[in-house]
């Protein structure tokens, strides 16, 4: 018997809040399927079993808030006796013996299809403030996510205005205290290090632009995706700022699982990671980085996604900002920014031409590598970004 | 088509991308990116939407024909002949 436990989303996260179970005693499944959806702070969550195996039990009801790491369902493995049943739910488990036998898997009826409410983080938290039920509220948008604003209907036809409204939990401010204390502690713990280096993009531009105009619109890569192939690249030459450092020593991850910074609407962030981004295409990762970004904002990233990065990339050049200094994300050790695309005057031999510039920063953890590594990777980076062609 | 059904067509885009912008306090000669808070991945949205609703393929080119309100509907009414 196995259990499954309330996953850690990340450093800042201490509780999350099943919203919904997409398995049922009895079921059979599958490492990687997805198995629940947790609200966390970071928005709801599409939650990812790690093992294969069939459902012995659920030992949690939808609505109750569980810490990290307390047991959440009990599976056992193909063929393994189930557990003597007990009710699901208060997560205490009921002591004393039940008589009653198991059914065996395959009598038991499969988990009906549970269709997920698509909806905003920002929606999803409202209707559990006002207690509406997401599932009856129609979404006004073509694309089926239900909006605050479609909430915000909702609940109006739903009760008359009260008077003297009571004080409602402030989410974004519990979300701004998360990101905080994963920030606090990496700057308490982290020795960060900082380089930065001005890149020659011109090339890297036109060449993009070259690939963009044979695209549909659909199909078109934003120059973002371009960053992330070459950051995602250029750690095949300086392997120790992909990883994570824990339990005191560094440990260097076989594959780049890239985390990518995105503002939520209402000032929220999370960084969700690219599987395997180093295995990626331009192509491929522009389509990550979309299905990534949607999900992040409409609610619907899986636990993995939230767990797994092994560095961050983040990106603030289009609000203008020509350097970001990061501050890593613990326990990773490393974190990228990339600024904006500025023409600047450029030394070209004995002559200065203008060209289209980036700073590039890298924030890195001096236990797990020493600055000279940094500044490689950093040249690395450089020397990808002027021969486009090698990014395709 | 009006003027004012490509307007339409351009608020329905938007507010299918970012859905709690202020749409009533929209200045037609302000930028949309900071009125809206839309990203360059919204914008690359926005566009699909615009050529799915009325068949225009905007070119990379032109993205900056569409910043405003005002000039985005401009553009494409030149481009709806």
């Amino acid at each position: 018997m196995h259990e499954f436990r309330m996953p850690s989303l990340g450093a800042d996260m201490e509780a999350g809040t099943l919203v919904e179970w997409n398995m049922k005693p009895g079921q059979t499944v599958k490492r990687g399927d997805i198995v629940a959806v947790v609200e966390t702070q970071k928005g709801a969550v599409d939650i990812e079993i790690w093992e294969d195996g069939v459902v012995d039990r659920l030992l949690v009801e939808p609505g109750t808030k569980v810490p990290v790491g307390e047991p959440i369902a009990l599976l056992r493995g193909e063929g393994e006796a189930a557990a003597p049943p007990q009710p699901a739910a208060p997560a205490v488990a009921v002591a004393g013996p039940v008589v009653a036998p198991a059914l065996p898997p395959e009598k038991v009826a499969r988990a009906a299809e549970v269709t997920r409410v698509k909806a905003s983080p920002a929606a999803r938290r409202r209707a559990a403030d006002l207690g509406v039920d997401l599932s009856r509220i129609e979404a006004s948008a073509a694309d089926g996510i239900v909006s605050l604003a479609d909430v915000e209907r909702a609940a109006q036809q739903a009760r008359p205005p009260t008077p003297g409204k009571a004080a409602e939990p402030d989410r974004a401010a519990a979300m701004r205290a998360a990101v905080g204390a994963a920030m606090a502690k990496s700057k308490r713990e982290i020795p960060h290090y900082y380089l930065g280096a001005t890149i020659d993009v011109t090339r890297a531009l036109s060449w993009l632009e070259q690939q963009n105009v044979g695209r549909t619109v659909a199909e078109r890569v934003l120059f973002a995706a371009v960053l992330i192939r070459a950051a995602a690249l250029a750690l095949a030459e300086v392997p120790e700022l992909n990883g994570h450092w824990t339990g005191g020593r560094l440990q260097i991850a076989p594959a780049v699982h890239l985390g990518v910074g995105i503002a939520l609407r209402g000032g929220g962030l999370v960084a969700p990671a690219i599987h395997d981004a180093e295995k990626k295409n331009t192509v491929e990762l522009m389509r990550a980085l979309g299905d990534l970004i949607t999900r992040a904002r409409s609610g619907g990233l899986r636990s993995s996604e939230l767990s797994d990065a092994t560095i961050t990339v983040t990106n603030l050049g289009e609000q203008g900002v020509e350097e970001v200094y990061g501050v890593i994300y613990p326990p990773q050790v490393a974190l990228v920014g990339f600024g904006k695309v500025l023409p600047r005057p450029w030394a070209d031999g004995a002559s200065i031409a203008v060209r289209q510039t980036l700073r590039v920063t890298l924030s890195a953890d001096h236990r797990a590598s020493v600055g000279h590594r940094g500044a490689l990777y950093l040249a690395a980076l450089e020397r990808l970004l002027l021969e486009p062609e090698k990014l395709a | 088509m009006t003027r004012q059904d490509i307007r339409i067509a351009l608020i329905e885009a938007l507010s299918s991308i970012a859905p709690e912008g202020d749409y009533a306090a929209l200045r037609g000669d302000r930028p949309l990116r900071d009125q809206l808070d839309i990203d360059s991945f919204d914008f690359l949205n926005v566009v699909i939407r615009v050529h799915d609703k009325l068949g225009v393929e905007v070119p990379e080119a032109d993205y900056q024909k569409l910043a405003t309100l005002d000039s985005a509907i401009d553009y494409l009414a030149s481009r709806l002949g």
